[in-house]
């Protein structure tokens, strides 16, 4: 389980990127994190496992105050923190099996991870995650000869090699094509249930977000201004997370709930 | 989910050289030769001990450098080493530019493309010091052999970097000046200067910078500059002066990177 | 033909200026400035030139050219034992330029050093130092300190390849991909393992361009290093050049020719190969 207690971030150049943000996720459950560009969803989820570093606040992955390690403490914690990342970034160079093995680095001593000597157990379990993945024939392929959705499929097996306790997934398909995103979203809450996992998806798809996560956050200039399930997000909630002026020239349009909510994102994403 | 029907080894493929037999046979060679090439050397260890001890005199000098003693010397070295710099620079750009040009195949005739190309050959394949080793003996001992020398050599240097520039330089650029009808003067300004010129000023300010460095090390076989007096000195066991002139050379090349860096930001 | 007539051209100015009269003066008084400043330099520098001598170069020219053809083939055989010095002085020169430069170049690339205010300028210092200093003038040092012989070649070779190598591999380092990097680290992985997972397999190719290249440049930087004592093919030029064995020369400068042509070969296949 984690719980984030008054969580901040202010860049050195002023900008304040979180204010404040505190939330509770039980294990099993996915969180979408919605919200436009540069509202501050990927330092959000980046503070939790602090490769930006948070101005104030609590993290709290079980009982133990992430915010508060230093160094190796910092990297056993790590270890316990699954990250799958929008452009994949896989070592491109280092082949597929590589690149899932590396999500054991964090247990294994230095010397067995340079000469790629890991513990069995560590070689059976990667070649699990590629069984399930779909990937075990391209277990000795260079990462950069695979295409995106391939690609996130790695990502996805290097993350859940470190057997993690939560899973932080930034963006996971704002590289891909519609339909292997929902395949990628499909796999990810299938392999969340298997494990009853938690996991933060911070996600610019609103459509594709309600149809996959149980629970969403709307984050709008580093404040969480929605917590609640997909159903209660209604149209004057996402014109205030959104703003004003975009959502409503997009609007008319629109019936029921999904097709909409793609426009103002791209505006979003446009300036 | 149950791991326990998974293989428990895996290993990664070789990646450069896929036959295992080369790759055996290209480390045992590789130990070999390393084995024979340090087995060849003949090292008198009395005379390296007994070195080290200057080496530490030589280390303090650079620490404590002595700017004073042999100042007219280091002055005198320095002004020569900073003319011949400057002098044969220029020449090699007034030089280079036209044989540049005749090197690129694009804008000449067959002849003339050969002939520049070769000088260029000739040029950049023999190194300074054996080019100022010919010209010392044609011209004489001092800077005027010097700066035969480093004009000589950036004429090659300069001369291929520009015709390959033209020659990579935008074709469609040349053909819309040369279908306005422009004659071939008119083209050489129109269409290969824009596209060359920064280029060529930053390329300058370089070999401005490599002649400096190479004018310190031609003065060994006595083309003059400061390599002359580095020599003397280092010949005198005075490490302190020795010292002196090579921070005085390091800080000329910071001085002169940082100066042409910026100029290059200005000109692009 | 049907143009409306405010297009026609009697409207327009007939004066066009690329530059306003402003720069154009600094630019002439920049081009006369450069012109001055090489007369006075040509001034200082011919000051003591003695103009008998440089009259007399082209009969000096014609006559050391007729005394360096034929070049003396039998000469070669000797040359042969000075050939594999000058390769082994490059070799084992660059191998340890490489290694030593390495560290230097992760303590100067802005991403890696433990610190850009103390460790980074000390870095950049180190290769700045190495840079400026010619092979030549490292291998002059060297001489005197350790004594002639390849040795003293050796270390030159690599003092010097320091500074190339380390500067082109923290650039290198520089432009790595952060997000792989950052990716390897959020594994929980120590700081060696991220060197080892996250920037090798990126630099690596980088890293052995670069290494064959000098490799390259050493081949013909040890080829002349003989001349203030060091070793190999140059220590015979010199000689010969001491005596006037002009034809001896020749020789030499033909076999130094032919050693750089293939290595430069060799270099561009290796490193054609990797990339």
């Amino acid at each position: 389980m984690l719980t984030i207690k008054g969580l901040s971030k202010t860049y050195r150049t002023g900008d304040s990127a979180l204010k404040n943000v505190s939330l509770t996720v039980p294990g099993g459950q996915i969180i979408g994190l919605i919200g436009p560009s540069g509202a501050g969803k990927s330092t959000l989820i980046r503070c939790i496992n602090r490769l930006v570093e948070p101005t104030s606040g609590q993290v709290l992955l079980g009982d133990i105050d992430l915010t508060r390690l230093g160094g190796a403490g910092l990297r056993v914690q790590r270890r316990r923190i699954g990250m799958i990342f929008q452009e994949y970034a896989l070592v491109e160079r280092l082949t597929v099996m590589e690149n899932v093995l590396s999500g054991r680095l964090g247990y294994v001593p230095f010397w067995r991870s340079w000469t790629r000597r890991f513990p069995g157990e560590d070689i059976q379990r990667a070649w699990a995650l590629l069984d399930r993945v779909g990937l075990m024939d391209h277990a000795n392929k260079r990462a950069d000869t695979l295409s995106g959705g391939q690609r996130q499929r790695v990502g996805i097996a290097r993350a859940l090699a470190q057997a993690p306790e939560l899973l932080l997934i930034d963006e996971p398909t704002a590289s891909l094509d519609p339909r292997t995103s929902r395949q990628i979203m499909r796999l990810l809450t299938e392999l969340c249930a298997e494990r009853q996992l938690p996991a933060i998806v911070n996600i610019h798809d609103v459509p594709l977000a309600r149809q996959f996560v149980q629970r969403l956050i709307g984050l709008r200039a580093g404040e969480v201004v929605f917590d609640g399930p997909p159903e209660a997000l209604d149209e004057a909630m996402l014109t205030h997370i959104y703003g004003e002026e975009e959502w409503q020239t997009n609007a008319p349009e629109e019936d029921d709930a999904p097709p909409a909510p793609a426009m103002p994102e791209a505006r979003a994403l446009a300036s | 989910m149950s791991a326990l029907n998974y293989p428990r080894h895996w290993k990664r493929p070789p990646q450069i050289i896929h036959h295992p037999g080369w790759r055996r046979a290209l480390s045992v060679a590789a130990v070999v030769y390393l084995v024979l090439a340090i087995g060849s050397l003949e090292v008198d260890w009395q005379r390296v001990s007994i070195g080290l001890e200057r080496g530490q005199r030589f280390v303090m000098g650079f620490l404590q450098p002595d700017f004073v003693s042999r100042q007219r010397d280091i002055v005198s070295g320095l002004s020569e080493s900073l003319t011949m710099t400057l002098t044969s620079t220029v020449v090699g750009i007034l030089i280079s530019i036209p044989i540049g040009i005749g090197a690129a195949r694009n804008l000449t005739p067959r002849p003339v493309y050969l002939i520049c190309r070769s000088i260029i050959a000739v040029s950049r394949s023999l190194q300074e010091i054996i080019i100022a080793i010919f010209l010392v003996a044609m011209f004489g001992f001092g800077p005027f052999a010097g700066f035969l020398t480093l004009a000589f050599a950036t004429i090659g240097f300069l001369a291929k970097l520009l015709a390959d520039d033209i020659e990579e330089a935008s074709s469609t650029q040349l053909e819309a000046i040369r279908a306005t009808g422009a004659s071939w003067w008119q083209m050489i300004n129109y269409a290969v200067e824009p596209q060359v010129l920064p280029r060529l000023i930053g390329l300058s300010l370089y070999r401005l910078d490599i002649n400096f460095r190479e004018s310190a090390v031609i003065g060994i076989v006595g083309a003059g500059g400061i390599g002359a007096t580095l020599n003397t000195a280092i010949d005198r066991y005075e490490y302190d002066s020795a010292g002196a002139i090579l921070l005085i050379i390091i800080a000329i090349v910071m001085v002169s990177e940082y100066v042409s860096g910026l100029v290059r930001k200005w000109v692009q | 033909m049907n143009e409306p007539q405010h297009h026609s051209p009697q409207h327009y100015s007939q004066l066009w200026q690329w530059r306003t009269p402003r720069t154009k003066l600094l630019l002439w008084a920049g081009w006369l400035a450069l012109v001055a400043l090489f007369v006075w330099c040509w001034q200082v520098m011919t000051q003591d030139t003695i103009w008998m001598f440089v009259q007399d170069a082209p009969s000096q020219a014609a006559d050391i050219g007729s005394r360096m053809v034929p070049p003396r083939w039998s000469y070669l055989p000797e040359l042969l034992k000075p050939l594999w010095d000058t390769l082994n002085m490059a070799t084992l020169g660059t191998l340890g330029g490489v290694i030593m430069a390495v560290p230097v170049a992760f303590l100067a690339a802005r991403n890696t050093t433990p610190s850009v205010a103390l460790v980074r300028p000390v870095a950049l210092f180190i290769i700045v130092t190495s840079r400026s200093i010619n092979s030549l003038i490292w291998a002059l040092l060297l001489v005197a300190v350790i004594g002639p012989g390849l040795l003293a070649g050796i270390v030159a070779i690599a003092l010097r390849s320091i500074g190339f190598v380390a500067k082109l591999l923290y650039e290198a380092i520089e432009e790595t991909d952060a997000r792989q990097i950052e990716a390897i680290t959020a594994t929980g992985a120590g700081r060696a393992q991220v060197l080892n997972y996250g920037y090798l397999p990126q630099l690596l190719p980088a890293f052995c361009g670069i290494s064959v290249f000098r490799w390259d440049i050493n081949i013909r930087e040890s080829a002349i290093l003989g001349l203030v004592g060091a070793g190999g093919l140059g220590l015979k030029l010199q000689a010969s050049l001491n005596v006037l064995a002009w034809p001896q020369v020749t020789m030499i400068l033909l076999l130094i020719l032919g050693t750089v042509v293939v290595s430069e070969w060799v270099s561009a296949r290796v490193r054609r190969a990797i990339i």
